[in-house]
Formats: structure tokens, sequence, C-alpha cells
């Protein structure tokens, strides 16, 4: 946190992007599904975090630099992009988008508006790292035209954030939140992981209580997940604690209940927003909307094939200055496919699915009616619910046999 | 060729011991095969056969063999199963032999199979040639070995042969000495043919492919033949040698051992122990034959997927071409579905018909643990068989119920009898009597019930004895014994592929064993699952596989959908292993659970 140190206290917020829409709504769910987004990342990291296992340029072991051949080579990507419909929401997500300079992160932003064009309300989100923060980086940001920050808080018990490998002190967040709501920014979130075995109910409830009384908009939770060929995941092999289900439930469960009092609505597994601020591009990935991915491990999502580019920098500057595509591979679905996977998607949905053909034929089909006997999921307004969001990837896996057996 | 100048023998040896090495190496110093064709076990023809080291069927190789002073002969061996499950293909090619070598490794000893079938073999009038294997390795007792072997089978400590099959040590002595003590060939070659079938396989081109011996007179191709035990009427299509390549000859004369092919394709024709002869003019006295082997242990195997059943019924009308031994019939699960009761020889002939019906023809099997036949006095007077415990009739009706014994043979390093003893007792065993080997070896012999042996006696012998000690056993009689059926119920339901008979001194335990194991196995559901055991409508015992309370991903890098539906398939996949009975999922390995839950 630098300069100024001027206090600023939480201040309400300019603008809403749906204004007071709860963010489960399903109106809101239908609408995600028809938005144009644009997912641009940004690989550097001061450092890998422990638990993670995505495509970042580690500059603890690289060194730093590189970063505006790297944006350079971003805004080169999207002018190889063929024509889309304009955005109704970009993110910037990584890595660590707050390594690199505003300015540069405007250069992108300019070459997505110019080539694709912004619809009225785009939401422009980055998520950020407290560590990089500073008023001026703030104002930057707004400057560039950014409308939503997501800070990187995970805890507020410095332990905590000891084992997750994060550099900042605890009272930092609460410091960025403030200066983001000064600077100008729409819509704040925070995102936060529990579960870690050295994580007790009381630290949690502790983060919990201090992220609430931070005013934000939104909040996103994760569990702690021990990814393969991670550092976590090479201690648990070697005998450390291993995240355990049970209390990661409980903690979800004690999360969902103090959030919902302090009128946050659950919209999406992981994602909680008070009325008018769910995240327009996190309810379009699960919705089924389609989306651009640009940058190094970037994934799209257009009509009916998924592709994704190079998770390697060397190979994604290569295909870039050759002037083709980094793409890795990508796969075309069936129509039958793209059906399944709106499903599968839609079921993190707090507003469920819509009764699809597919989803009629999963709901007709012995798991189906299991599932439904159980309480597991519900039939609501012509939707199809999971009524508890922690059991999702049970009722996903269910409905994966239905796409093999066309009929 | 003469008689006088023809040798059949058996290599007689437990697994591991070298057995097939030797044959190889003998195959190879009398030049049967070069060393550039050389293939470990040549003899062990099956995938499984070669991979599990064993043999499971019998087979007969021709080698030709010149001695130092210039005489050709002639020498079959005839390579039999090593495992306690196939003792009776052992004694009926044993009956193809005039001599057997006894192989022991130097470095082990004597083991209770190999001891069971060297007694078989002396029993039969074989002439029994001792040969320690192994000599060159730094663990071997060469001398304490042949004192073992000769305090067995009598004679001087110094003709026992000492060779090492895999560097080819001693090869030439053993030889010699196979040409110089065992005997030839005796039969009649003007008599009326008598041949031995021996063993039979089939073939999906040629048809049943019989093993014959010669015993009297001779067989040529074309000639009109008669299975006398049956009366089938047949001619003989093609006669040759294995060496260890096919090789017609056309023909066989008393003493040779060889194949005879009749394009018959229905294996029940052609029945191992039969004696063929000529029709017209043929032999008035058949061969002393075999008894047919009788299934001692039952489980059922029933398909994952129901729709496999009638794949599952055509592969093992399959197998049992190759696999007389095989006896099944259809069975119906509450829990399970359609499926087989099937009958084997013993725990690895079970093993190996399972592994062989998911490999060879693609199935996914769920087996339930094994049990053996009970014989049910009912109070009305009758008796029924019970090869299923869900068959057991209701306790009211049931007078008492019978269960098979075996005998059994142990040996075991003397320092181990202390543990075997009281394991041995632990599962209701009969202490017989006990003779010392050598100082250090001692054979035990017990009356036990065999049921407590298909479970995990033989593991827990192996463990107790780290490896030493060695198992042999034959079916005895059936006795009266104080059983009951312990039920297991699932989410309040009783599944009968779960239900067990055991003693009732061990209900309690059992029940509490398993009801623990399978909380163990059964994943955590989406609702509680209880678990009980009960003995009728009482339950003795009760857990409860919590319901699952976490499902989900947290997130989903950069949208990579396809990972994450890639991740739940490759999960989906995991769970297609499972069963469902009721709502419940129960993996496979939970139907044989009984089987893992050791001795409590």
């Amino acid at each position: 946190m630098s300069s100024t140190g001027r206090s600023v206290g939480p201040s309400a917020p300019k603008r809403a992007a749906e204004p007071w829409i709860r963010a489960n709504d399903p109106l809101l769910a239908d609408a995600a599904r028809e938005w144009k987004s644009a997912y641009v990342h940004i690989p550097f990291c001061a450092r890998r975090c422990p638990y993670c296992d995505f495509a970042i340029v580690d500059e603890s072991e690289v060194g730093a630099g590189g970063h505006d051949r790297y944006i350079d080579a971003v805004i080169a990507e999207i002018a190889l992009e063929s024509n889309f419909a304009p955005l109704d929401a970009v993110n910037f997500g990584g890595g660590t988008p707050s390594r690199i300079q505003p300015h540069q992160l405007g250069r992108v932003l300019g070459a997505l508006k110019s080539r694709f064009g912004l619809a009225p309300g785009c939401e422009i989100s980055i998520e950020v790292n407290p560590e990089d923060w500073s008023h001026a980086f703030a104002a930057g940001l707004v400057a560039a035209g950014f409308t939503r920050v997501s800070i990187g808080a995970q805890s507020f018990d410095e332990t905590i954030l000891g084992v997750l490998g994060r550099g900042h002190a605890s009272t930092l967040p609460g410091e960025v939140v403030a200066s983001a709501r000064a600077a100008g920014f729409a819509s704040v979130s925070v995102d936060l992981i529990y579960g870690h075995p050295s994580e007790t109910t009381m630290s949690w409830e502790e983060t919990v209580t201090t992220a609430l009384e931070l005013h934000v908009d939104h909040i996103s939770t994760y569990a702690l997940t021990v990814e393969p060929g991670t550092v976590l995941s090479r201690e648990v092999h070697s005998g450390a604690p291993r995240p355990d289900d049970d209390i990661q439930a409980d903690r979800y469960e004690q999360f969902c209940e103090a959030s919902a009092a302090a009128g946050f609505d659950r919209y999406e597994v992981s994602n909680h927003a008070k009325p008018g601020y769910a995240c327009r591009y996190n309810l379009a990935t699960w919705a089924h909307g389609e989306y651009l991915g640009f940058g190094m491990g970037a994934h799209d999502h257009r009509w009916g094939t998924r592709s994704r580019n190079h998770r390697r920098l060397d190979r994604y500057y290569s295909d870039i200055s050759e002037g083709i595509q980094p793409r890795l591979g990508s796969e075309t679905l069936s129509t039958v496919e793209q059906d399944r996977d709106e499903f599968m998607l839609g079921l993190r949905l707090a507003a469920g699915v819509r009764l699809s053909p597919f989803a009629r034929r999963f709901l007709d089909g012995d798991e189906g009616s299991r599932y439904l006997d159980a309480g597991i999921i519900r039939v609501d307004a012509g939707r199809l619910v999971v009524n508890d969001p922690m059991l999702t990837d049970a009722v996903a896996r269910e409905s994966l046999s239905l796409s093999a057996g066309d009929r | 060729m003469d008689q006088s100048r023809i040798r059949n023998f058996s290599i007689i040896a437990h697994i591991d011991h070298g057995k097939s090495t030797l044959a190889d190496r003998l195959l190879e110093r009398t030049g049967a095969i070069s060393e550039r064709d050389m293939k470990a076990q040549l003899l062990d023809d099956m995938d499984l056969e070669r991979e599990r080291g064993i043999t499971i069927k019998a087979n007969a190789v021709r080698i030709d063999y010149t001695s130092s002073d210039g005489v050709d002969y002639e020498l079959n061996i005839i390579d039999t199963p090593g495992h306690v499950d196939f003792s009776y293909e052992v004694s009926r090619s044993l009956e193809a032999c005039e001599g057997a070598l006894l192989l022991v490794d130097a470095s082990q000893g004597v083991e209770a199979q190999t001891l069971a079938n060297a007694y078989m073999a002396i029993e039969g009038g074989l002439e029994v040639v001792p040969v320690v294997n192994k000599i060159d390795l730094p663990a071997a007792d060469p001398d304490g070995v042949a004192e073992e072997l000769v305090g067995i089978i009598g004679g001087p400590t110094d003709e026992v042969v000492r060779v090492s099959a895999k560097s080819g040590i001693g090869i030439d002595e053993l030889l010699k000495t196979i040409i110089e003590t065992l005997p030839p060939p005796v039969g009649d070659p003007e008599a009326p043919l008598r041949a031995l079938v021996f063993d039979s396989y089939y073939d999906t081109y040629r048809g049943v492919v019989a093993l014959i011996r010669v015993v009297d007179g001779s067989v040529s191709e074309g000639d009109s033949i008669a299975f006398m035990a049956n009366g089938v009427k047949l001619t003989a299509d093609e006669i040759g040698v294995r060496r260890p390549a096919i090789e017609r000859t056309g023909r066989l004369s008393a003493g040779e051992v060889g194949y005879l092919i009749t394009g018959v394709k229905e294996i029940d024709l052609i029945r191992v122990g039969d004696t063929v002869t000529h029709s017209p003019h043929g032999a008035s006295n058949a061969l002393a034959g075999y008894d047919e082997p009788k299934p001692m242990v039952f489980s059922g195997l029933f398909p994952t997927d129901g729709d496999d059943f009638e794949r599952l019924r055509e592969a093992l009308d399959k197998l049992r071409l190759n696999d007389s031994s095989l006896v099944y019939s259809a069975e119906t699960s509450r829990a399970l579905g359609f499926g087989f009761r099937v009958g084997f020889l013993g725990l690895l002939h079970m093993e190996i018909v399972r592994e062989r019906l998911e490999r060879e023809y693609d199935l996914d099997l769920v087996a339930t643990a094994p049990s053996v036949q009970y014989m049910a006095n009912l109070t009305d007077g009758s008796a029924v068989t019970v090869q299923s415990p869900q068959d057991l009739p209701d306790s009211a009706l049931v007078e008492s119920i019978e269960e098979p014994y075996v005998k059994v043979m142990i040996i075991t390093p003397a320092e181990y009898i202390g543990t075997v003893m009281e394991l041995v007792q632990n599962k209701r065993g009969e202490m017989g009597e006990m003779n010392y080997l050598s100082t250090e070896r001692v054979e035990l012999h017990y009356l036990m019930p065999l049921s407590e042996i298909v479970f995990d006696f033989f593991d827990l012998l192996k463990s107790r004895s780290r490896g030493y000690a060695s198992l042999d056993y034959e079916p005895d009689v059936y006795r009266v014994s104080d059983l009951v059926r312990v039920d297991i119920l699932l989410n309040n339901q009783s599944v009968d592929a779960f239900s067990t008979v055991v003693h009732k001194d061990k209900a309690y335990t059992y029940g509490r064993a398993m009801v623990k194991k399978l909380r163990e196995l059964i994943p955590r559901q989406l609702f509680d699952v209880p678990i009980q055991a009960a003995i009728g409508s009482r339950i003795i015992s009760r857990e409860t596989v919590k319901a699952k309370r976490k499902d989900v991903t947290a997130k989903c890098y950069g949208g990579d959908i396809t990972r994450k539906r890639k991740l739940l398939e490759r999960q989906k996949e995991g769970k297609k292993r499972m069963k469902m009975v009721g709502s419940v999922e129960v993996p496979q390995e939970a139907f044989v659970a009984a089987l893992r839950i050791g001795d409590e």
C-alpha cells in the first residue's frame, strides 16, 4: 500500500452492472447465455503459490520483464481473431494481471474495443494481488476503463496466508478495498480460499466476518484443492494432511449462512454477490455463453468449438510472430454435446439450468429420478436446480453418460 | 521306436522350483530347439501360464537323445501343473509315465504339494529320480535338501542328481540318469490297440486334440477307432507329436506319447481317462481311467452390465472346451441380477477362470465370496445340497447342516510349528500325525473344514510362516457342524450376495469384521448407508457410511471446460466398476470382502 495514506471508507457504488437484480435470478442466467465475453490471460506471477497449477510465468524463477512484449503479442492475437459481437464482459485473469502497468492493460482493452466493440454497460474486470496495489495503480485502471476489481485476499488470518504462500499482511486487502472504492470502481470483490488443513473454525469465522465487514459487492470462495504437480500435492503425498471434504463442506455452509445474512446471494458454486453485482463474465461462462480467450493458455468457446492456446510462452510467441493463432488444440462439439455442456455447466448456477430436451432426458432417466427422489435436485419454475451446490459434480457426472447414447 | 529305448516321465515340482526352466534346458541340450528360438517356458502356451509362471494344462513334448555310447533314445516329457487345485491333472499325467523327476529348489526344500504328488507317483508304481535344482544359488543347501529327499523316497544320498537348470549345470548327468534309472514302457506292441487319453484341448481350427499314451499295439492315421467308455466310433485323422513344434508322424506305437485328432468338435465326446482302441478288432478291457474331478469351491459370477449375461454364458461354454472341470449353472441374485454359480477345483482355479473370462472375453465381472457345498438335513427327513449360502432353507426347517472336511498336509520349518498349530486350531482344524522330515522341517496332518481353507487360510499360513510353510489338501468326509448364516443388509435391505455360512462361535466376530470392512470399501453416497450384519432377524452389528458432503470442483481454470468434462468422465469411468445394489453403489471388491477381513 503506497503513498497517500488517506483513509477512504466504503461508499455506495456508482453504477451496478444489472441494477438490483438478485445474482441468482433465473432471468439473469438466461440473459447470460447470450452474453459475449473475452478473457485475457496475464501469466506473470511474482512467485508460484503452492496450490496453483495454472499456466503461469514464475518471475522468481525466470526473472521479471518481458511484460511489454507479452502485451504486444496479445494485441497481435486480438487482431488475428475473426469477427465477434460487441463484448458484454471482459476479464483479465492470470497469473497476476496486476503485474502489468495500467496503461499497458489499457492498450489491450483498446484493442478489444476497436476490434469487437464494447456493449453498453460492459463489465471490465481484473484480478489483482494486494501486493501490487497503489492508489496510482487504482487510478490508472479506472482511467483505462476497468469497472470491476477482484482482490486476491484469500484469508485474513496471517497463519493461513503464510501456508498459502501469500506475501501480504492480513490488513492489506481492506486497504485495497477502500482504495478501489475511492478510485471509483463500480464493483469490488474479494477472493477467499478455505479448507486448508491448518485452518480452524474460528480462523475461518474471523476471515468471513472481516470480509463481510469490508462491505464489498461480491465474494468468491474457493475450496483449497490439491492439484497434481503442485507443491501442495507433493506435501500431501509425503504425509502432510490433505484438505478434508467434510470440513470444507462445513466451512462452505458457514460462509453461505453468514454471507446470506449480510445480503449476499450465492449465484454459482463459488460466487456470491449482492443484488446487482453478479459477475457477468462468471455467469456467462457457466451459462454456456460464448467467450474469446487471449494470451498464453487461454480458452475460447464459440460456434460450438472449444479451443485452447499454447501453455508455453515460447510456443505462444512463435505462433504470434508467424501471424497464426496460437492454438494448442480444439474440439468441436455436436449439438448433443453442446446441450450436455450447457446442462453440466448450468448445474453450478443457483438459478439452475433450463429444462432443455437434454435436461428432460436426464430427469426421465434412472439417474435423474434417483437424484430427484434423494432430494439432491429439484425442478423449480421450469428449471432444474441442484439443492446442495457442494454435490454439483455428482449430478454432472451422471449426466455425462446421456450424451453417449444419442437417442 | 523300440520300446526299450523310450523313456516317458513327468517333472514333479513346486511353483518356482524351476520345472519349466529344466524342461526348456533339456529341450535345448538335446537340440530339440536352438538357443536362438528359446522363449522362456516353452511348454506353457497360455499367456496366463507364462505370466504367472505356472502350468495349468498338461503338455507332452518328445525329444531325441543320443547317449554317450551312441544309442538313440526317445524321451517324452509330460509336463504337469504344480498347484494343488490341479492335482487331478497331475494324477492323469502320471498315468502316462513310467518315471518322474522330483525336482526341488536347493534353497527352499520340499513343499507340501510336491510331496503329495511325489507320494502319488510312488503309489502309482513310478520310478522317482530325486533332483535338486538351483544348486548355484548363494542360499542353496543341496546336501540338506538331498537328505530330505532321501528321507521321503529312500535310496542313497549320492543318487540325488544336482543341477542348475538355469545355468545348465548337471544336465548331461541328469539325462544319463534318466536313461539308466527310469524303466522303459512294457506294453505289448502286438496286442490290440489300447491308448490312454490323458488330456485333451480344443483348437478352433482342428477341433478336439487328444493327448494319448499308447500302451499296447499301435494306431495309424486312417484307422477306425473307438472310445471304450462311451462307445463313440471315429477315424484317426491326424497323429503326431510335439517337439515342441507339432510334427505329424502318422503313427504311434506301444510306449509312445503323442496327439490324436479325429475332427470331432464336441469336447464331451472325447473324455479324459478314456481308452482308445480299434473298431472293429478292439481290445476287450479298457485301461484304468480316472475319477472326474469334483468342484470344491463355488462362487457366483455376475456381469457388471446385465446385458452381458449371454456373453458370459458363451464365454463359459468356450472355456469349458478346455477345462472339463468347470461346472456352472445359471443363478439369479436379487442384488446382482442374472449370473452363474460356478464350481471350481480351488481358489487358484477360480482366480484363473475369472481372469481369463475378463481378459480373453472382455467381460467385467462381479464375483461373490467363495463358498463350499453344504448339505442341509431338513426336519422332514429329506436333505438338500446347497452351493450358495442364500439357498440355505429357513433355519426352522433345518435339522442340521453338514460341511465338507479335507485332509490337510502342511510342511513348515520347525520354528513355525507353534504358529501354524495356533492358526489351524483357530480354523477348527483337528491335529493328526506329525512327522519330522529333517531336524528343521516338519510335516503336519490335520482334518479341517474346507470352508475355513477357501477363505484366507493360505494367505495367513504364508504370512505367519514368512512364506515358508506349504499346504496340500484332499477331500475327506462330510460332517455335521454348528453353522449359521450371517446376512448383510445395505440400506436396510438384505443383500443375498453377501450372505455367508459360518460357525456359530464365529458369527459375531465375522459379522462385526465384515460390516467394518464394508464400511471401508463402500464409498460415501448421496445419503447415509447403514450396513448391518444379521442372523435371522437379529442384528448383530451395525455401521454407517455417512453421506457424501462435498463433490464439486471449486473453479474452472480460464474457462477450460474441456478439462473439467474430461475429469468428470474419468471419474465416471471409475464408477462403472460399481454395481448398483438397490440404490447403493457397491464396488466389486466388496463382494469378496469376506476374504479380506483377516482372522479377528
